[in-house]
């Protein structure tokens, strides 16, 4: 288990409160001038060396990302955007950071935009997290106040500004280039890349969009090294993760936990184990509804990061872990994913708009068994013509939840239309 | 389209409203004043009693120069602007799987039970709306209400009625867990940042027996 020295969220649950004082005693703002005085190229090799992979699902390197940015400006400011419209069904630990250490984030979003160049920085929340919004505000305001943003931040020379931007209801604005359209005033629709945001982002100006928790970490892997944070976890799968532990366990939690951690143990440590035991489980959705689920017998072994849950065939994602034990009803489950993808399809793209509606049409009758064995394949056929022909990735993460239930669960489906001819051929 | 054109009396910002509209404007490079779209509908919604009819959006536009039908596409395209009317009260169900998987079906009754209305309706009375919405976020906290600026969790049957019966009666709701636990730690006590834990803090029982 990781050691709580380790830990960067220390205020995770709100024992404290999430304000400047408060704040300063955990560690946020110590010596963040100089951190700013070692200089741009030293803060991103620093973000470099410590592997952060990007907290958002996608995983890409954030160093890396930052270092797109341009060098010199054409004439056009940077903008740091950070992607706070948390809402992959499964995920709730950007909340958590916004409403108990919102210091972490406004402090990483002033290192993160200084090395990026950035004159400023916009904070995108869902609409919903009104509490946090407010909480978040109000921490921006004392940062303000106390001359650690604002003109020559930190006493830094370095003139630097923190915005919330609140969203309306609209998973898509997860989506980096819908959140730059959704904070231009439009219509949350994502835009075709090229041009990368790095480019063109918001307000036609080079953007970095960032997570909460990516940017959140930064000011502890400044002021603890890259080496202490690489240090940490496996290669290429470096650090300290939120995991967000729901559906049926005994004690659903969030918890940072060190990259690599078993699944079974990070349910057993801190989740009080499976709702009836481990032999119980039937399935578990590793990173956010968007990736495949992963029977048991992956389970039982598979490691909590990027590589190890991409070799099974899934994914980390947001490192939401959705369990499920053997009382589920698997076909309903991803059939709510099904209808939840329609409902967030922004019907930009035709085989998106049209495709999510249709399985999730197609879905509602194999929950009930009234379908043909042969609509499996037509179904899973289906997804493969979503599956990479949209502008986004939304249409991906529709089409990813059905083929995952059918990659393991295909014969209990099977079962099930047997099942509904049986009894409606004998009635 | 959803919108009621019949509700078309005339709207404007309240003058609190018309100064706070100066800080959102603030926040956005100069010639990029439509940033302020979402916010602004937000305020005029919050006044005009929940909901965003025509003369909101045109009023927007007006006020943002921005042409009327790029304000409808905005309050159209979100799911928290109401093109309709709304009760005083507007309860949202998460139904969505982490909070179907805890029980989400049993708040969802409680909830049409208690107020006698589905989904999209509002009482008679014209004071409760329920709405349906998708993940609204606190999964570890499933099944979610989320009411005015707060969030209610770990629900069940019992604890949904009561919260209806709370609201009813004007009684004082506490936002958060409804289960006694401690916002997102582990029902019992955390299982790190252990020496963090205020002295006083109640962390809940699993099935009634102490952890």
């Amino acid at each position: 288990m990781l050691a709580d020295k380790d830990r960067i969220f220390t205020n995770l649950y709100g024992f404290e409160s999430p304000f400047l004082d408060a704040a300063k005693k955990r560690g946020d703002w110590d010596g963040t001038k100089d951190i700013l005085a070692r200089g741009v190229d030293s803060i991103v090799s620093e973000m470099k060396e410590s592997g952060l992979r990007g907290r958002g699902g996608a995983g890409f390197p954030t160093g890396l990302k930052w270092s797109f940015m341009p060098k010199e400006s054409d004439g056009r400011p940077s903008y740091l955007v950070v992607n706070a419209d948390e809402g992959e069904p499964g995920t709730c630990k950007d909340r958590e950071i916004m409403r108990h250490d919102p210091h972490k984030l406004i402090e990483g979003c002033l290192i993160a935009g200084f090395g990026m160049r950035a004159i400023a920085a916009y904070i995108y929340i869902r609409g919903e997290f009104v509490h946090e919004a407010n909480v978040l505000e109000q921490a921006i305001e004392e940062a303000n106040a106390a001359g650690l943003l604002g003109k020559n931040a930190c006493g830094s020379g370095y003139d630097f500004n923190v915005y919330v931007h609140r969203g309306a209801g609209a998973y898509i604005c997860g989506e980096e280039t819908a959140l730059i359209e959704s904070l231009e005033g439009k219509k949350g629709q994502p835009r075709l890349k090229p041009p990368f945001p790095a480019n063109v982002g918001v307000f036609g100006c080079p953007t970095t969009v960032n997570n909460v928790e990516s940017i959140a970490v930064v000011p502890t892997i400044l002021r603890r090294g890259g080496a202490w944070f690489a240090g940490l976890g496996r290669e290429n799968n470096t650090g300290t993760k939120l995991f967000c532990i729901s559906g049926h366990v005994n004690r659903p939690c969030n918890v940072e936990e060190e990259m690599g951690i078993p699944l079974k143990e990070l349910i057993e440590t801190h989740a009080g184990g499976v709702r009836g035991g481990w032999d119980n489980l039937l399935a578990i959705i590793p990173g956010g509804s968007s990736v495949h689920m992963i029977p048991k017998s992956v389970c039982d072994t598979v490691l909590m990061d990027f590589d190890s849950l991409r070799a099974e065939g899934t994914g980390l994602g947001t490192a939401a872990v959705i369990v499920m034990d053997k009382s589920t009803d698997l076909v309903r489950a991803i059939t709510r994913l099904s209808a939840f993808y329609k409902h967030e399809s922004c019907g930009q793209c035709t085989p998106c708009r049209e495709g999510t509606g249709w399985m999730w049409r197609v879905m509602e009758r194999l929950t009930k068994g009234e379908a043909e064995i042969e609509e499996i394949d037509m179904l899973l056929d289906v997804t493969k013509q979503i599956e990479g022909h949209t502008i986004c990735a939304l249409g991906d993460a529709a089409a990813w939840p059905v083929q995952g239930l059918f990659r393991h669960f295909r014969p209990e489906v099977e079962r099930r239309i047997l099942e509904y001819k049986k009894q409606h051929n004998a009635a | 389209m959803s919108v009621n054109v019949k509700e078309a009396e005339k709207f404007e910002f309240s003058p609190e409203n018309l100064e706070w509209t100066k800080s959102q404007l603030a926040k956005y490079p100069e010639n990029r004043s439509e940033s302020c779209v979402m916010p602004f509908l937000h305020r005029a919604q919050e006044q005009n009693h929940g909901w965003v009819s025509v003369p909101v959006m045109e009023y927007v536009a007006d006020l943002l120069d921005m042409p009327y039908i790029r304000v409808h596409e905005v309050a159209s395209f979100y799911s928290m602007y109401n093109l309709k009317p709304v009760g005083k009260h507007v309860i949202e169900v998460c139904t969505t799987t982490p909070c179907w998987l805890k029980g989400s079906d049993d708040v969802v009754k409680a909830c049409k039970e208690e107020l006698g209305i589905d989904f999209g309706e509002t009482t008679k009375d014209g004071e409760y709306t329920l709405l349906e919405v998708e993940c609204a976020g606190a999964c570890v906290n499933a099944p979610v209400i989320a009411y005015g600026e707060e969030y209610y969790e770990d629900l069940d049957d019992e604890s949904t009625r009561k919260f209806i019966k709370d609201l009813k009666s004007g009684a004082k709701l506490t936002p958060g867990p409804q289960n006694g636990r401690f916002k997102s730690c582990p029902i019992g006590g955390p299982t790190t940042l252990k020496d963090m834990a205020p002295q006083d803090a109640a962390f809940g029982q699993v099935d009634g027996s102490d952890v």
